[in-house]
């Protein structure tokens, strides 16, 4: 078991043709993730190293039975893609893109609640679930399959909280990269319900950074309906407040926000937290002995 | 309310941008000197404000504001203003404003709430004050009401929001409302606040302030609010930096920071804050990061004086070790680096990348196993630099 993503996940690419598309799809593929189609308006009928291109979304469900997209299509297009992928029936939606502009993501998640599709991104560097599928950018060679969930709101930091767990021999059931804009698709509070169902999943890691307020609805989801354990990492401590760091979502105002009041609420809930990135590995090391 | 990457815009260009959508105002002018404000009071009949054009709040509590009652005055205000700056940002213009009868004062804002995806719409009969501050201390005058990006705003939640205002106020500002989320669609902004929004004595509802922040994201389908940034002060570093797409933030620290990724390179100055160091900088490449991208990096980077060391932390997804070891060594040809590089190299071709840093054995480079110990090793040579 994973969560989001498995064997069973055929995978759509919208924006196929273009250099990342091409290139992530085949690195998808060579990971072992079932990637059946392709989309590029007006390249019908062409193929990617084998994999089929059709003009729309529908068209590649209907032939392919693929039940995921994957986004790699500039930012001017990226919330019609959603919006495409979602009206074909996907299942799921990873959107890699970043620099969409927020107003159309306001629209996009709004109008996602009346749908079945779970969007994830944008912004983001996708998901993998090791030994299974990877859909987006991850590095699946430093990934291993085992029993940690991970969800963040960062890329490289993701990769490298990763590869401490992975160092200390400790595998990942999922690790999904929500992304850094402010509005976007699933949060840690959608992601930590699937992980405390999940019953390959036994921690899970948080890796939050300042802005925003989705680690402290977290720390109230855990409190209430979370019985595994909780490892949280938060970036931006030495961040001064009014800059923003690069990130759409990361800035500081005021006293809300903070990197410390973020780690105050997630330990008031009961998740550890720890101080860099290899304190988060070890601590988790140390809940999975404890547990087992 | 911070959202995002963004445009903050001076007053006058919100202003310009309410004309546009009519949101009505108080005739104003800009001024560029204090003799251009002289002749704007002058037109203006004497009686005018005049603003500082910055893009800090607080103005009327820090001086950015003289009210005065004649065009004499006006231009010796505007000297001062331009003369001293505000807060330490330069002043380039003032606004000059006629002055207006005001029976009343409010608060009204529409801004993007990320906690529950939509717009949200706040009307205070609490002019002049923090909006924060009127909710801690005044929750009861305060209303507020989330907007459906899809529905937009609807007649009944501007009625809502302007009810609990003065009775001649409220068609006005209900307009008002209407127009500021019109303006909020139409320019792609994160932010319309208008503090204060005033009842004069004649009746008619005006903004005599404006607060825009627009999505810069969406600037490639506003051409005319992109220019709209060449009016804002850059220290010449950061203008280096943003030509090049890095996102570079300076800081007042001794560690020149580079890496990868948002959340890595925030993380990479948390640890060296935990070493007993400050950064210098937060500098972000950004992801496939090329050997070009990491030479003006780290050009920018040593170009900060107060720099006595330099971290260099990269975590390659797409970012592919051996540019980046490239990078470094093409730079280093072309300037002098009087100071360490502490550099730490993982994922993808990493080993590759470390062994072209080892080979070229370049005396400045300092190469480092983990994050932390970079951390450390970056720390310690800035201490002994200094």
């Amino acid at each position: 078991m994973a969560v989001l993503i498995d064997e069973r996940t055929r995978v759509v690419v919208q924006g196929i043709t273009g250099k990342e598309g091409t290139f992530h799809t085949l690195r998808n593929r060579a990971y072992g993730t079932n990637m059946v189609a392709g989309v590029t308006p007006g390249k019908a009928g062409q193929s990617v190293d084998g994999i089929p291109v059709f003009d729309t979304v529908a068209e590649a469900v209907e032939q392919t039975g693929a039940n995921t997209s994957l986004i790699l299509v500039p930012a001017r297009f990226a919330a019609d893609a959603v919006e495409e992928a979602a009206l074909a029936g996907a299942a799921l939606i990873a959107c890699v893109t970043e620099g969409v502009p927020i107003q159309d993501m306001a629209t996009v998640v709004n109008y996602l609640r009346g749908t079945a599709s779970v969007l994830i991104g944008p912004n983001c560097p996708g998901l993998i679930s090791p030994g299974k599928a990877n859909v987006g950018i991850i590095p699946g060679e430093i990934c291993a399959p085992g029993p940690v969930g991970l969800i963040s709101r960062s890329g490289t930091l993701t990769y490298q909280i990763v590869h401490e767990l992975t160092q200390r021999r400790i595998g990942q059931s999922t690790c999904i990269g929500m992304g850094g804009d402010p509005i976007h698709g699933i949060g840690f509070v959608e992601a930590l319900e699937r992980f405390e169902a999940d019953p390959e999943t036994q921690a899970v890691v948080l890796i939050g950074e300042i802005g925003g307020d989705d680690e402290e609805q977290a720390a109230r989801f855990v409190s209430e309906h979370v019985t595994k354990p909780v490892v949280a990492y938060v970036a931006g401590f030495a961040a001064p407040p009014g800059k923003r760091m690069g990130h759409a979502g990361a800035i500081v105002t005021g006293s809300t926000g903070t990197a410390q009041a973020k780690a105050e609420a997630l330990e008031a809930a009961g998740v550890q937290v720890g101080r860099n990135p290899a304190e988060v590995a070890e601590l988790v090391q140390d809940r999975l002995a404890k547990a087992g | 309310m911070g959202q995002g990457s963004a445009v903050d815009l001076y007053e006058h260009q919100g202003k310009e941008l309410f004309a546009r959508h009519g949101i009505p105002l108080a005739e104003g002018i800009v001024a560029f000197s204090a003799e251009e404000a002289a002749q704007a009071a002058e037109k203006l009949g004497g009686r005018v404000a005049v603003k500082a054009q910055v893009q800090v709040g607080g103005r009327g509590k820090g001086g950015g504001i003289a009210l005065v009652a004649s065009a004499e005055e006006a231009r010796t205000a505007a000297q001062r203003i331009l003369s001293e700056g505000f807060r330490g940002t330069p002043v380039t213009r003032v606004l000059v404003e006629a002055l207006v009868d005001i029976a009343d004062e409010f608060y009204a804002a529409i801004t993007l709430d990320r906690s529950v995806q939509r717009y949200l719409a706040m009307v205070s009969s609490q002019g002049g004050m923090d909006i924060e501050e009127v909710a801690r201390t005044k929750p009861e005058a305060l209303r507020r009401t989330a907007i459906d990006p899809i529905l937009g705003l609807k007649p009944f939640q501007s009625r809502y929001l302007a009810g609990h205002l003065p009775e001649p106020a409220r068609e006005g500002a209900g307009r008002v409302l209407a127009a500021m989320f019109d303006l909020l669609g139409a320019e792609d902004a994160t932010l319309v606040e208008i503090n204060p929004l005033v009842l004069l004595k004649d009746g008619r509802v005006l903004a005599l302030d404006a607060k825009v922040t627009v999505d810069d994201n969406a600037l490639y389908r506003h051409p005319e609010i992109a220019e709209l940034r060449s009016a804002f002060p850059v220290d010449p570093t950061q203008a280096m930096a943003n030509e090049k797409g890095l996102q570079y933030v300076k800081l007042d620290g001794e560690v020149g920071i580079i890496g990868n990724g948002a959340g890595l390179v925030m993380s990479t100055l948390d640890v060296v804050t935990q070493a007993g160091g400050r950064p210098a900088n937060f500098l972000d490449v950004g992801g496939g990061a090329s050997a070009d991208l990491m030479a003006t990096s780290l050009e920018v980077v040593l170009s900060d004086p107060a720099v006595r060391s330099v971290l260099v932390n990269i975590f390659g997804g797409i970012t592919r070790g051996e540019l980046v070891a490239q990078g470094i060594l093409e730079v280093l040809q072309r300037v002098e680096a009087n100071v360490p590089i502490v550099v730490r190299l993982d994922g993808t071709n990493a080993e590759e990348g470390r062994r072209i840093l080892r080979e070229a054995a370049h005396p400045a480079i300092v190469p480092a196993a983990t994050m932390l110990e970079a951390a450390r090793r970056a720390v310690e040579l800035a201490h002994q630099e200094a």
